[in-house]
């Protein structure tokens, strides 16, 4: 077992290479530095003077692979790949185009997007997983039939419906709670209700009828009919032998997830005003900033291939023949 | 009569394309009896049918939409013909009431003043702080401005009589087509849904027939900052929607197709290699890839302003280029799917049985492993297809979607959300096009059920 | 004690409800054995599920009465019903391996039964499940309560679910099939152990089967099914000797045995009618030798022939033997000459990888030196266990699986190792006909097109006017009709697309045929047709079999040579009459005992051999056979035996005869 997540994480690594080399050639490849200098300080008015001025201050006039006038290990480090890149994997993000340093920003911002990312996930896959396996319970009756229905309408929606009709009328007419904003320590919860509730309202349909979709792949199979003939009652049936079984296939999409949740949700942190990654992401984009959005690039691939490792060990605990192998 | 100069877009070019194969696999599969028993299926499937008479109404708003020209401006005789830098299709054309009629700001639908007080110069009585009177939303009535209700109503209801008339044309015509094709079956059992489809088809006439009848008196569902009818930028929105949803699709699946089952196929190290490129775009999150590569994209745009002629070709290769990236971000799953099936066929004994005579790894992928592949590839389809239409709303929010100047639902929701702080709120853009987007989504969901369950060998 | 009275039960499709079956009745005593027979789709297994009342969900129970002790078990309620599935009557099921629970221990499944029907927790029932185990043959039963399904073999996976069944103390025992899924030596453990339990326990049981060789060793008495009716019911010894309705002599004709070689099969003709198109008078009347017009009009009544033997059918006849003339085959005695393929230490190993860097830690030895040598016109039957590498024989031959070491040699030219051009000619030489005829077809493409493949790729008839006449002649040589040539795979029966399978392997004109258990997966009337088929081909073409089978009877009918394999190992081989009549080593001894026999007498002597094929990744030091082996001596743990001759033509590997 060991062995098995040693091999997994050294195989994490030419996949982090494959990732950088592809967010490297995005940002350095398809346009120059110079073009981003352009960009940066508007495309009008500048000077050749002001573009070396920029590259200079932030470390882009250097050569993009390779640097042929430096000798030995400075022709590979003295590089915009090596100080921009491959730096990241010791966790040296740079700075950001405001000057602030971006690794201290992701930390302070994981916990605020970790407080909604959270409470969502969970209490979405409690919500659906119970509403699916009622669907699954009653398959084949009118209760079914209509709840397959609402989860079709309910996919059809627009996650930023259920943001904005969520807000105005919690909000605005019925005014529960804040419509945004984010508060320290424990005050915090009034901020997070509205966001948590829409977040699991908004994934309903689609997961419910994933999971629905699985349970009943199960019920048909061979031991289900084994359990019945023992004189089971069909709540056993469903709770012992069935939900077992489904929670292998559910786990693969599920455990894959759960490091991502520290990136926080970039719609929901930015409507709510939520200080976390999401919206930090959000504002990094909308003011074009490179530098940050490449560290959240690496930090999501990073977290992706925990998830996945992650994913292969929680199989080991609900699938004995994983287990004994 | 005024010239007009045909402007061909790459957006056009594709949509085109695909509807040509679209055509082509058409014929394709009348020569193919188990992707046709499939098929007939799909059209057994009275909600199927249904969702597929709405999409083909959207559709048809799309192709209409993407049939471009540019005016030419009136000119002297002799002069060199000048033609207009705005970009025009067939749509804008057809609803040229719709796209030129604009208001100051916003109305409500159904109004015949503004949203908001100005200061108007009313002749006799001065200066008057009230809500000015639209150019043209209800300038028919005249000063019997309280009719509205009323007037409205009537009309309606004389267009829908209209539309039932007509409607009742078209039910004739199947009929007595049906009834001489099969004498003995009612319509109600024929194996093709006429009945979904027909229903469908009143409903859709019973409401978009008025509406479009008081489209041409009213504002119906109000004007947007600029005075914009809403109505236009919902028609101007769906072929947004379409390309996005199916050019994305056609970018991906060539991609997709191949390497998935070349993977499964030939395993070894044409398989690793292949893994190893989708488990890294896998890794990267998607919404930051779009961004980044939208991102570079503008800038490689903003840096080239001479490659463009029109804004409106400027924001065509955008949108073109996110289908690119959607595309590039998408196809992973698919690719992966196919390998695993792939593998699963290239154990099944007609695959050896092959092998066993002989015939080439490419033949064998034509001939036995991508046909009993197919039901995948339109599933995944006409699967993804709704997912990418929602997804484009939410990019297009974040900033990273199509581009601003288009219309799209995106853009609509994004413009409409700043004002939902305004008292009185202006709510019509924003129900509008979230209405439009979940009757497409729906619809296209729908379909996308009923071709899942015909062509799903395990349901067959 | 179980009683069953016009019982019908149906399939629901949309708004139609079909009736699988219609309207049968029987009932089994106290410590009797009921035997169902009937071929596939007969409707014997959802009788069975009827019963239980564990129809899968499109199934209906239409009308008629169930009723155990006297008390009726469709009005009950389902919470009641509970109380007797379980309890008062168990089932089995025909695959152990998907039949329990992957993600539960085994004590944890039979615990369920014994909280549920007796009451029993804690300590108590851990001491009941060990007897249990114990009775149903599992040694060390502590351990194996706490082991998942997946660390069991097939046949302790069954016995497990026999446990299963037994737990709640059931009067009534269903068998569905319980020995299909399972190895002949393993299922003689399996009839003996359900054998022996009955007995001690008083049990009824109700066995569903298609195998007449089951039948023989198991029921009491035996209830034929046809097309979702019983057609006659008799007692084991009535059954077989004085078999009376025409279907049941016809499935009796049918059977391939050593005393029908050189003689065609009588199959029956046709198919079973559709549920949809049930004939109005005798479902048997349109494949039936004795047809009357009175059959098409009136289904027959129950009428009593003996005592305790009903039987319902119009014909009084006696027997169909005399009335039906067999057709002898001209057996192509061909001498065996030289070989023309002659397989020499033939291996395949496919590496075990593990650990940190993917080492190759082992192999598993599928094939592990295999020599065998086919003659041209001769059947040379590879017979062999599941899992002792006969099909990758098979397949390594054809070059589909690269061979790890030795070689395969074709006339004079070695194929392995053979790339390109040089292989595809070789492969003209010869082909394979699959297992399973369903997934030997592309479905996507028409029977025409299937056929001409092999001849497209190889380049046998290039013109195209050419090659569709040679398809139909094709067509016409394995029995179908010509107009099949624009169908679809889909369209036709098993027994129809393993003739299609036939003629594309036959549309190259191979001088060799590798057939992977052609048969197994059809009934036995269609099995008959077939066999019947591969017997006229090399009559008329020439053409050598290399029949890969577990099945002892079609060994006997088909074969001229025969080779036994144990563990990627030929243990034996020779000609037919030599290994099937005084066979040496103690494998293909307690192999052909164990196979049950058709006959009354069939169980004369009777080998039991304990335990199961080991793992061929892991096989056992010595002789393979030697943990099995009842006469094993202490060199057979320390050696494999060299091969010994026996005769001119039989050879054998063991040290009992070196």
């Amino acid at each position: 077992m060991l062995a098995y997540i040693v091999r997994r994480l050294l195989y994490a690594l030419p996949i982090l290479i494959g990732v950088n080399l592809v967010t490297f050639a995005l940002f350095f490849v398809v346009n120059t530095p110079d073009d981003m200098a352009r960009m940066q300080l508007g495309v009008k008015r500048v000077t050749p003077e002001a573009i070396e001025k920029w590259k200079v201050e932030r470390g882009y006039d250097k050569p993009l692979l390779l640097n042929a006038e430096a000798g030995g290990l400075a022709s590979v480090t003295n590089t915009i790949f090596f100080e921009k890149s491959a730096r990241m994997f010791v966790g040296d993000f740079g700075r950001a185009e405001d000057g602030r340093d971006i690794a201290r920003e992701i930390g302070g911002r994981m916990l605020p997007s970790l407080a909604i990312a959270l409470p969502t996930f969970i209490l979405g896959l409690f919500v659906t997983i119970t509403f699916a396996l009622t669907l699954a319970f009653f398959r084949a009756t009118a209760f079914d039939f209509w709840g397959v229905v609402l989860c079709v309408a309910a996919m059809s929606i627009s996650g930023l419906f259920y943001i904005i009709g969520g807000q105005y009328l919690i909000s605005k007419v019925w005014r529960l709670v804040p419509i945004s904003g984010f508060g320290a320590g424990l005050e915090a919860w009034r901020f997070l209700i509205l966001p948590v509730v829409i977040g699991v309202v908004s994934g309903i349909g689609s997961s419910t009828r994933w999971y629905r979709t699985i349970f009943l792949e199960e019920v048909s199979k061979d031991y289900v009919r084994t359990a019945r003939a023992k004189g089971l009652p069909e709540t056993l049936v469903f709770f012992r032998h069935i939900l077992r079984n489904a929670m292998i296939p559910i786990l693969t999409g599920v455990v894959v997830v759960i490091p991502m949740l520290f990136m926080g949700s970039l719609l929901t942190e930015s409507f709510f005003g939520i200080p976390g990654l999401g919206s930090y992401t959000i504002d990094a984009i909308n003011a074009q900033d490179f530098s940050v959005v490449r560290s959240m690039v690496f930090i999501g691939s990073v977290l992706y291939i925990v998830g996945l490792i992650l994913t292969d060990i929680s199989y080991t605990l609900v699938d004995p023949r994983i287990r004994f192998e | 009569m005024m010239g007009f100069q045909i402007v061909v877009l790459w957006s056009d070019v594709l949509i085109w394309l695909l509807v040509a194969a679209g055509l082509g696999v058409g014929v394709l599969i009348a020569k193919n009896p188990p992707l046709l028993a499939a098929w007939r299926r799909v059209g057994a499937n009275r909600v199927g049918m249904a969702s597929a008479t709405v999409l083909l109404g959207f559709i048809l708003i799309g192709l209409l939409d993407s049939l471009h020209y540019r005016a030419q401006l009136e000119s002297k005789p002799g002069q060199k013909a000048a033609y207009a830098v705005e970009v025009l299709s067939v749509l804008d054309a057809l609803a040229s009431p719709l796209r030129s009629r604009n208001e100051k700001t916003y109305s409500e639908p159904f109004a015949t003043r503004l949203y908001a007080k100005e200061t108007i110069d009313v002749p006799g009585q001065g200066t008057v702080r009230d809500y000015p009177r639209l150019k043209h939303g209800g300038k028919h009535l005249g000063e019997r401005e309280d009719d509205v209700v009323e007037d409205a109503g009537f009309t309606a209801f004389k267009a829908g009589v209209l539309a039932f008339v007509g409607w009742l044309g078209v039910f004739g015509a199947v009929a007595t087509v049906n009834r001489k094709k099969s004498p003995k079956l009612k319509l109600r059992e024929a194996a093709f849904a006429w009945d979904a489809v027909l229903l469908t088809l009143l409903l859709m006439a019973l409401t978009l027939v008025p509406l479009f009848w008081l489209a041409g008196q009213y504002h119906v569902f109000g004007t947007d900052k600029v005075g914009q009818d809403v109505l236009y930028q919902i028609l101007k929105s769906v072929r947004t929607g379409l390309i996005i949803g199916l050019v994305t699709t056609l970018v991906m699946l060539p991609m997709a197709v191949l390497l998935g089952i070349v993977a499964g196929y030939f395993r070894g190290w044409v398989d690793d290699v292949i893994q190893y490129i989708y488990t890294v775009l896998n890794s990267i999150p998607g919404v930051l890839l779009i961004a980044a590569a939208v991102l570079m994209m503008q800038v490689v745009i903003d840096t080239h302003p001479e490659w463009f002629s029109t804004a409106a070709e400027r924001a065509d290769l955008r949108l073109l280029a996110l289908c690119f990236i959607l595309g590039i971000t998408s196809w992973t799953g698919l690719c992966r799917l196919l390998r695993g099936e792939t593998l699963k066929l290239r154990e099944l004994e007609y695959i050896q049985a092959a092998q066993a005579f002989g015939v080439s790894s490419w033949r064998i992928i034509v001939r036995h492993i991508l046909p009993n592949l197919m039901h995948i590839v339109i599933i995944a389809l006409v699967m993804d297809f709704s997912g990418l239409v929602l997804a484009e709303a939410v990019l297009s929010y974040v900033g990273i979607g199509v581009d601003p100047t288009m219309t799209s639902f995106g853009t609509m929701i994004n413009n409409a959300r700043m004002e939902l702080g305004r008292e009185p709120v202006v709510w019509w853009s924003l129900v509008a096009a979230f209405s439009a987007m979940f009757i497409l989504v729906l619809a296209a969901n729908l379909f996308a059920d009923a071709v899942r369950d015909a062509f799903d060998p395990r349901a067959a | 004690m179980l009683k069953v009275d016009k019982l019908r039960l149906g399939f629901s499709a949309g708004k139609t409800t079909l009736a699988a079956v219609d309207g049968i009745s029987f009932s089994i005593e106290k410590g009797e054995t009921f035997a169902l027979l009937g071929e596939s789709g007969c409707g014997k297994s959802a009788t069975a599920q009827g019963i239980m009342r564990l129809l899968p969900a499109a199934g209906r129970i239409l009308e008629g009465n169930v009723a155990l002790e006297g008390e009726p078990l469709l009005s009950l309620s389902e919470a009641d019903m509970r109380a007797y599935r379980g309890g008062r009557m168990a089932m089995i099921f025909q695959e152990p391996a998907t039949s329990l629970n992957p993600v539960l221990t085994v004590g944890r499944q039979i615990g369920e039964v014994l909280e549920r029907h007796l009451d029993l927790r804690g300590a108590a029932a851990t001491e009941r499940m060990v007897d249990l185990l114990r009775q149903v043959g599992i040694a060390d039963p502590e351990r194996r309560l706490t082991e998942y399904p997946f660390q069991l073999s097939g046949g302790m996976k069954q016995r497990v679910m026999i446990a299963i069944a037994l737990a709640g103390e059931p009067e009534l025992l269903i068998a569905d099939e319980p020995t299909t899924a399972l190895d002949v030596t393993v299922q003689a453990q399996i009839l003996d152990l359900l054998a022996k339990i009955q007995v001690d326990r008083g049990m009824g049981m109700l066995l569903i089967t298609h195998d007449l060789g089951v039948v023989a060793r198991m029921a009491h008495r035996i209830g034929v099914m046809y097309a979702g009716e019983l057609v006659e019911v008799a007692s084991r010894e009535e059954f077989f000797t004085e078999p009376r309705h025409p279907y049941t002599q016809a499935l009796f004709e049918a059977l391939p045995e050593i005393s029908r070689r050189g003689l065609k099969l009588t199959t029956i003709p046709g198919q079973v009618p559709s549920l949809a198109a049930m004939p109005t008078g005798c479902r048997f009347a349109d494949r039936c030798a004795h047809v009357m017009p009175v059959c098409r009009e009136k289904s027959p009544d129950w009428r009593e022939v003996a005592n305790g033997h009903t039987v319902r059918c119009h014909w009084q006849g006696e027997s169909a033997e005399e009335s039906v003339t067999r057709h002898a085959v001209t057996e192509l005695d061909i001498d065996p000459g030289k070989p023309f393929l002659q397989v020499g230490d033939l291996k395949v190993h496919f590496p075990i990888r593990k650990g940190f860097l993917q080492r190759t830690v082992g192999h598993v030895r599928a094939v592990d030196g295999v020599s065998l040598g086919i003659s041209a016109g001769r059947t040379l039957a590879l017979v062999g266990e599941s899992g002792c590498g006969k099909t990758t024989v098979g397949k390594a031959l054809l070059q589909l699986i690269q061979p790890t070491a030795g070689n395969v040699r074709l006339g004079g030219s070695e194929l392995v190792g053979l790339k390109g051009r040089k292989l595809r000619d070789a492969r003209r030489h010869m082909q394979m006909i699959f297992q399973d005829p369903f997934a030997s077809l592309n479905p996507r493409l028409r029977v025409g097109e299937i056929i001409a493949e092999g001849m497209a790729a190889l380049g046998v008839e290039t013109e195209p006017p050419a090659r569709a006449a040679a398809v139909a002649a094709l067509l016409q040589q394995v029995g179908l009709p010509g107009e099949a040539i624009d169908r679809y795979p889909h369209e036709f029966s098993g027994g129809q697309r393993q003739r299609i399978a036939i003629a594309r392997a036959l549309a190259v004109q191979p001088e060799l045929l590798i057939c992977d258990e052609p048969t197994s997966a059809l009934d036995v009337s269609v099995q008959a047709q077939i066999l019947n088929l591969l017997k006229k081909l090399q009559t008329e073409l020439g053409v050598a079999y290399l029949f890969i089978t577990h099945n002892f009877a079609v060994v006997e009918y088909l074969a001229h040579d025969v080779a036994v394999m144990y563990l990627g190992r030929i243990v034996e081989q020779g000609r037919a009459e030599e290994v099937l009549r005084s066979p040496w080593h103690p494998y293909t001894q307690a192999l052909l005992s164990a196979v049950p026999a058709p006959h009354l007498d069939g169980q004369v002597q009777v080998i039991r051999l304990p335990g199961e094929t080991p793992s061929p990744a892991n096989p056992p030091s010595g002789c393979h056979f030697h943990p099995r082996c009842p006469q094993a001596m202490d060199v057979c743990r320390q050696r494999y035996p060299t091969v010994s001759g026996i005769s001119g033509t039989h050879t054998v590997s063991c040290h009992l005869a070196g």
